[in-house]
């Protein structure tokens, strides 16, 4: 397969033709926060808007994840407005996050926290109003409980259980800020057709789905 | 054997041609008179199709023979119903504000009779020296119908009115030339994309015809969703035909077999309409199989949308078709080169479709001729809000909007000041008097912060708050984000809870910053077009009238008088007249009583300003005025 040569953050970088930017940079110790992106899914999520990088000869930051390395390509992701970008959006995430690291078990692991880590901004927004969903906690099924109040939408859930299990036990459902995965008629967990693989749960970037403690896988 | 071909084409559309011209002779050059009803959504709504009824009544009463049509929009929508007479003698009269008692007098006076009944006249349809025409409004010097040729003059049910009229002419040259000829051809027209971005249609088509795979698609997009836009409805429901003649064109040029035309559930006469202009178009051999004889065949199927405004961008439209929940992607691919089924697809608007027969007929220099430097044609608005004469216009780019408001629309009702104009819907923005002078053209409008958008023109006047404005779309983009990307919709609904606080005087100094920050953030993150103009109300807003969000701010005031916590209703004393209880029998809440001088007061803690009061209080007295803030109320009568 034919190559090509790109220059992140300053440093030349060899990577076969035709890969998208955020993998290669993430395959080469650049971290770029990502939260929809998956590596074997074909077509870009581009729906947390947090990839953010720049690239030379384009006027705006562009998203890691719909950009195709091409060669000569040259990008900073540590640029001021890309950054600031997906600050922002980060900030937009955590307002409606329901905040509550002391307590969750994802404390530690979660990438939300590495992400706020990254960018160097704290999981509590100063000047954004906190909008919470107040949704119900589904602990109905043996092996996790799914808060949704913490899902951030990235969708990794709702494309491996289609993908890997082939179950679809997760779909979203409404639209705008009441978009939300859930599942067939909002049933509960236990009673839909999951087949207990657990993809969904290490997938997860933050504590929206966790194992319950006394049967973690 | 390509010559053989032309002239099949030819003399078959020949054929179809004078049977239509044939039956339009008939009915408008007998003796009989012709009445028409413009009886499209707005008639409807005014009640035009009791005027068709009343009037079929009382013509078979007085025992005439007279056909009454229904056509569609004839851009006078303010004058609803509308209906056209053409009496042998006389020329053809448009009569406005038509009532069923007003219906029956027409046929009793006018037609049975000769008294034209010129108190209920709005114009006649051409120059004479009886009754003054149309051609001496003002509007008359701006209007350009290219668009909007024949709408409110045919009837949108028959595929022969559309004939007779030069349809379907254009498809016949068209099928005469190459396709790549009908792409330099649109090309060098300059026609740009009518649905709000502007993107050059030609380019788009050539696009399109050079991309691999197989098969190409054509798609109308007829999701019209904007607030107070209707210009697309209009014209599916007046001149069907044209936007299938556009279509066909569309696909000849492209190489394409397919097409569909995707219009919302809620626009159920433009979808009868549609179907049956549809239906009449195949057995005319205008669609479908070797069209007009030749070896191109092209068909279209109508699909109805469920509603979701998000459906108008072009990659949620696609998923939609395709049975996936309406939801855009990102772009590129875009569908020129990538669209439904992941073919190469051309998306049209509504009215760029039509405006394409028009430029195969003239010829691209006539078209070009018209407009300014870089925006050729004609714009068609939905003209609404506070304006007299509200309706559907077409003027030449370049036109001012000035122009459009105020000589053409005949200015604001009521002796009212004019505030603002919004334009290009949700997307679009807020424009003060200042503006007022600007062309209306893609870039001047881009400029000044709002855009062209498809259409949509709401006047607003000096009882309208900007802040409330701004408000009111943000709610609408916020409830009908996808939700897909993080921006839209948590940036927008974080801008909305901002700017629920300021009209309910919560507002905090720094609102406006972080409204800036969130807007340029949204603009910059979002992941469609959706979400990337969805702040340009507020932006807009806050450009021209940041005045009025500091009011709400820091005075907890509504210069306005409209944002209902931040208002409180008043008798004025002075004004109040002993003996009237006018308000007192009005009031929902028992909320008004009079004090012992028979002086009415209002009772502030169980008012609910319903400004039912103020409505009923006698226009001689004019007593009740809205205060704001409420603590402009004289303590003595709080």
């Amino acid at each position: 397969m034919k190559t090509v040569s790109l220059i992140i953050d300053g440093r030349k970088i060899t990577a076969n033709e035709g890969e998208i930017l955020l993998w290669v940079a993430l395959d080469n110790g650049f971290y770029i926060p990502n939260l929809c992106a998956m590596r074997d899914n074909h077509e870009p999520m581009a729906a947390c808007r947090l990839c953010f990088v720049e690239v030379a000869g384009r006027d705006r930051p562009v998203t890691a994840c719909t950009e195709t390395i091409t060669e000569g390509m040259t990008v900073n992701t540590r640029g001021e407005s890309a950054l600031s970008l997906a600050r922002q959006g980060f900030e937009l995430l955590m307002a409606s996050h329901a905040l509550d690291c002391a307590h969750c078990p994802r404390n530690g692991s979660c990438e939300l926290q590495k992400i706020a880590r990254h960018l160097h901004v704290k999981l509590k927004s100063k000047h954004l109003r906190k909008l919470e969903r107040d949704l119900p906690i589904d602990t109905s099924h043996p092996l996790f409980v799914y808060d949704a109040n913490k899902c951030v939408l990235c969708g990794r859930c709702v494309r491996v259980c289609r993908e890997h299990s082939g179950t679809g036990v997760f779909g979203f459902a409404h639209r705008g800020f009441e978009r939300r995965v859930t599942t067939f008629a909002d049933e509960p967990m236990d009673t839909s057709d999951c087949d207990h693989c657990a993809e969904c749960i290490t997938v997860c970037p933050t504590g929206a789905l966790v194992p319950k403690e006394e049967q973690s896988p | 054997m390509k010559e053989i071909i032309s002239s099949d084409i030819a003399s078959s559309f020949r054929e179809i041609k004078a049977r239509a011209e044939s039956r339009w002779r008939e009915l408008f050059n007998s003796d009989k008179p012709v009445i028409l009803v413009g009886t499209a959504t707005c008639g409807r709504a005014a009640g035009a199709l009791e005027i068709v009824h009343t009037l079929r009544a009382e013509l078979k009463r007085q025992g005439l023979d007279c056909p009454v049509i229904e056509v569609g929009c004839m851009g006078h929508c303010y004058a609803e119903p509308l209906v056209v007479i053409h009496k042998p003698g006389y020329p053809a009269i448009c009569y406005g504000y038509v009532n069923p008692v007003i219906a029956e007098r027409l046929v009793k006076e006018f037609l049975t009779g000769d008294n034209v009944c010129l108190e209920f006249v709005l114009g006649a349809m051409e120059e004479n020296d009886l009754i003054p025409s149309f051609a001496d409004f003002p509007r008359a010097s701006y209007e350009k119908k290219v668009v909007l040729r024949n709408c409110g003059h045919i009837d949108p049910t028959d595929i022969d009115h559309y004939l007779a009229n030069g349809g379907y002419s254009a498809l016949g040259k068209a099928l005469r030339m190459s396709p790549e000829d009908i792409i330099d051809e649109v090309k060098l027209s300059g026609l740009r994309g009518r649905g709000g971005a502007g993107f050059a249609t030609g380019m788009k088509w050539e696009i399109c015809r050079q991309a691999p795979g197989k098969p190409r698609y054509v798609v109308c997009n007829a999701d019209e969703g904007d607030p107070g836009a209707f210009m697309d409805r209009s014209i599916l429901e007046s001149d069907p035909h044209s936007v299938i003649e556009g279509m066909v064109i569309a696909a000849y040029a492209i190489g394409a077999r397919h097409g569909y035309i995707y219009v919302r559930a809620e626009y159920p006469l433009a979808v009868e309409r549609v179907r049956i202009a549809l239906r009449q178009a195949r057995k005319a051999g205008l669609l479908g199989r070797h069209i007009l004889g030749s070896d191109f065949s092209f068909d279209i199927r109508l699909f109805q949308g469920s509603g979701a405004f998000v459906c108008g961008e072009e990659t949620a439209l696609i998923a939609s078709l395709e049975g996936k929940a309406g939801i855009p992607r990102y772009r590129p691919p875009y569908p020129a080169t990538s669209g439904l089924n992941g073919k190469p697809t051309v998306i049209n608007n509504v009215k760029t479709l039509v405006a394409v027969p028009s430029i195969i007929e003239n010829g691209a220099l006539w078209f070009n001729g018209i407009g300014t430097e870089k925006s050729k044609g004609t714009a068609v608005f939905a003209l609404a809000g506070k304006v007299v004469n509200t309706g559907l216009v077409e003027v030449p780019m370049g036109t001012t909007l000035r122009q459009v408001i105020f000589d053409v629309g005949s200015g604001i009702p009521g002796g009212k000041q004019f505030k603002a104009v919004q334009i290009g819907g949700p997307s679009g923005g807020c424009l003060p008097e200042s503006a007022l002078d600007l062309p209306i053209d893609f870039d001047s409008l881009t400029e000044a912060g709002a855009m062209m958008g498809s259409g949509g023109m709401v006047v607003l006047d000096e009882d309208d708050c900007m802040v409330e404005i701004a408000r009111y779309f943000l709610e609408f983009t916020q409830r009908e984000s996808c939700g897909k990307c993080t921006f839209c919709r948590l940036g927008t609904r974080q801008m909305l809870a901002i700017l629920d606080d300021i009209t309910r005087g919560q507002g905090k100094e720094e609102d406006i910053d972080t409204l800036m920050m969130l807007a340029e953030a949204i603009r910059a993150g979002s992941l469609c077009g959706l979400g990337k103009t969805a702040p340009n109300p507020v932006l807009t807003t806050l450009r021209y009238f940041e005045d009025e969000y500091r009011a709400h701010i820091r005075e907890g005031r509504c210069p306005a008088l409209m944002c209902r916590d931040l208002i409180a209703y008043y008798i004025l004393p002075d004004k109040c007249e002993r003996s009237c209880d006018a308000c007192v029998g009005t009031c929902t809440v028992e909320a008004i009583f009079p004090n012992p001088k028979r002086i009415k007061v209002i009772d502030q803690d169980k008012c609910v300003k319903c400004d039912t009061c103020r409505v009923a209080c006698p226009p001689q007295y004019n007593a009740i005025v809205k205060l704001s803030p409420p603590s402009e109320v004289p303590a003595a009568v709080k």
